[in-house]
């Protein structure tokens, strides 16, 4: 094999390897150039590899959840281009799960059939939607809560309800819109831990959106560092963590210098939407 | 049963023989008011007689009518305000102030449109009553998370289907007010109606039974309503607590 043909075949992998491309994506509320129009986003580059753990951190405003939206299909792009697994993202691409900041379990519906809805929409049939609702409610510790309804669990389980309905569709790509927002720290960091797992077990691709530096810092492969509206990505850091881990892993010498590095590109952005607001 | 329950069977139950006593020992003249024993064995012999069965379901049935033509055209003109904002605008005051109007006085319109008879009373009453379900269509529609809307987005749902699955059940809470309140207002409107434009009825009969100084029977028929709408709210009560209980986070 010559080495023209070697180099193609390095460049057909690493497009295989790319699940997620953003290419110049920006975002423009409103019609673009006139006063009243808002230039939430962009431009972004973006490439997310198949089975990475993606986070993105950035100041209030600076359109974190309007780039999660253009991922999931909700809003489009008003310039450059969104693709998943090579396809253009136009509506809602199929193999995509969003978990949202705000509690979005049905509250009309027990645990279990929470779990179930997409599926049973679905037409999956009856066994294996139990054997797949048994096994996502197991997963996320709710077994002993599956005839429940919301109004009985507590903010962090309702959320974990809401992460079960996703992982049982088996999602290629997990969106996730600070779904650990309204916990306490303490339960974050264990729902960080049940974000992992899901995270090994899946093998999705996860883009977490947060505010939260040592979320990011502990969950990630990569964090994309947002500057202040219009946001773009002003640095990536690679946090090198194994596969396997957990939230022990804050205690890790490493962990202080790569939430470090994120205050410092983020103070200066953070300091700017606070003086511009 | 909880204490509050306890508490109220108490409260009623001393009321009820307050009146017993003042009823008994003449403080109350019988000609005004009978004791409520008195009101309970015409009740039974009412029930029992069958004198009145047909009166009873010419009230329910047009009740029925009002009822579900209140809660069904409530709904949907409630659903079209909420998908209107400019209407909105302007009926939300409309709405708000409909209740000032005293709706019977609108009863000599409603014989020339129906003639005497249940149509006029059953217009009458979903007049009353249908109010009361557009507004609780509004809050319930206004009050869906806007995150279960995205949610509906990301699960590629088309508007039917969203409106179905998650609009519908997730306004369902307040949606019930709105049952429950067109329910009382259609009773209300039915047997207020029956005393002025009906020959048929159980407010035709309470009337009919008033000019001709029969209490005991009068006095019988308004227990039969009192439990009647008793029951019908205690049902519809307990199916509001359930669905109220889901709202609580």
């Amino acid at each position: 094999m010559t080495v023209a043909a070697l180099a193609e075949v390095a460049d057909v992998s690493a497009v295989e390897d790319r699940h997620v491309r953003l290419a110049g994506v920006t975002r423009v509320f409103g019609r673009p150039g006139t006063p009243k129009s808002v230039h939430a986003l962009g431009p972004i580059d973006l490439d997310l590899r198949r089975g990475e753990f993606f986070s993105v951190v950035g100041p209030s405003g600076c359109g974190k959840s309007t780039l999660l939206d253009v991922l999931a299909g909700l809003s489009k792009p008003t310039e450059g281009t969104a693709e998943f697994e090579g396809r253009p993202i136009d509506g809602v691409p199929a193999g995509v799960g969003v978990v949202f900041q705000e509690d979005a379990s049905f509250p009309w519906l027990t645990v279990a059939d929470n779990v179930a809805f997409g599926l049973r929409r679905a037409g999956v049939d009856a066994a294996e939607i139990a054997r797949r609702v048994d096994y996502a409610v197991g997963f996320m510790g709710l077994k002993a809560f599956a005839g429940a309804y919301p109004a009985q669990l507590s903010g962090g389980m309702r959320q974990r309800v809401c992460i079960a309905r996703t992982l049982v569709m088996q999602p290629r790509l997990i969106l996730l819109d600070e779904p650990f927002g309204a916990l306490d720290q303490q339960t974050r960091l264990l729902m960080g831990d049940e974000l992992l797992r899901l995270w090994r077990e899946t093998s999705a691709t996860v883009l977490l959106i947060t505010h939260a530096l040592d979320e990011a810092a502990m969950l990630s492969d990569r964090v994309g560092v947002m500057s202040a509206r219009p946001g773009v990505f002003i640095d990536v850091v690679e946090t090198g963590w194994e596969v396997e881990r957990d939230s022990r892993i804050v205690s890790h010498h490493r962990f202080g210098d790569i939430t470090g590095r994120l205050w410092e590109k983020l103070r200066t952005e953070s300091l700017k939407h606070l003086r511009d607001g | 049963m909880t204490r509050e329950g306890w508490i109220r069977l108490v409260v009623v139950a001393a009321a009820v023989a307050a009146l017993e006593i003042a009823c008994r020992t003449g403080w109350i003249p019988t000609t005004v008011v009978i004791p409520p024993s008195a009101m309970a064995t015409s009740l039974y012999d009412i029930l029992v007689s069958g004198t009145h069965w047909g009166d009873i379901l010419v009230s329910l049935r047009s009740v029925a009518a009002a009822g579900v033509l209140a809660i069904g055209l409530g709904f949907l003109v409630g659903a079209v305000i909420h998908a209107l904002p400019p209407v909105r605008s302007a009926a939300e005051p409309l709405l708000a102030s409909y209740y000032a109007v005293p709706t019977f006085m609108f009863y000599p319109v409603f014989i020339i449109l129906f003639g005497v008879g249940s149509a006029a009373i059953v217009a009458i009453a979903v007049l009353l009553a249908i109010v009361a379900m557009i507004s609780a269509t509004l809050i319930g529609l206004d009050r869906i998370p806007r995150v279960l809307g995205k949610t509906a987005l990301i699960m590629r749902m088309g508007p039917v289907e969203r409106a179905f699955r998650i609009s519908l059940p997730a306004a369902m809470p307040y949606l019930f007010t709105g049952v429950k309140l067109a329910v009382a207002y259609a009773f209300i409107g039915v047997i207020a109606s029956e005393f002025i434009l009906s020959g048929a009825g159980m407010g035709y009969a309470i009337a009919y039974a008033y000019n001709n100084f029969n209490n005991r029977e009068m006095y019988g028929l308004m227990l039969l309503i009192v439990v009647l709408v008793t029951i019908v709210n205690t049902a519809l009560d307990a199916v509001d607590r359930r669905l109220q209980a889901r709202l609580r986070r």
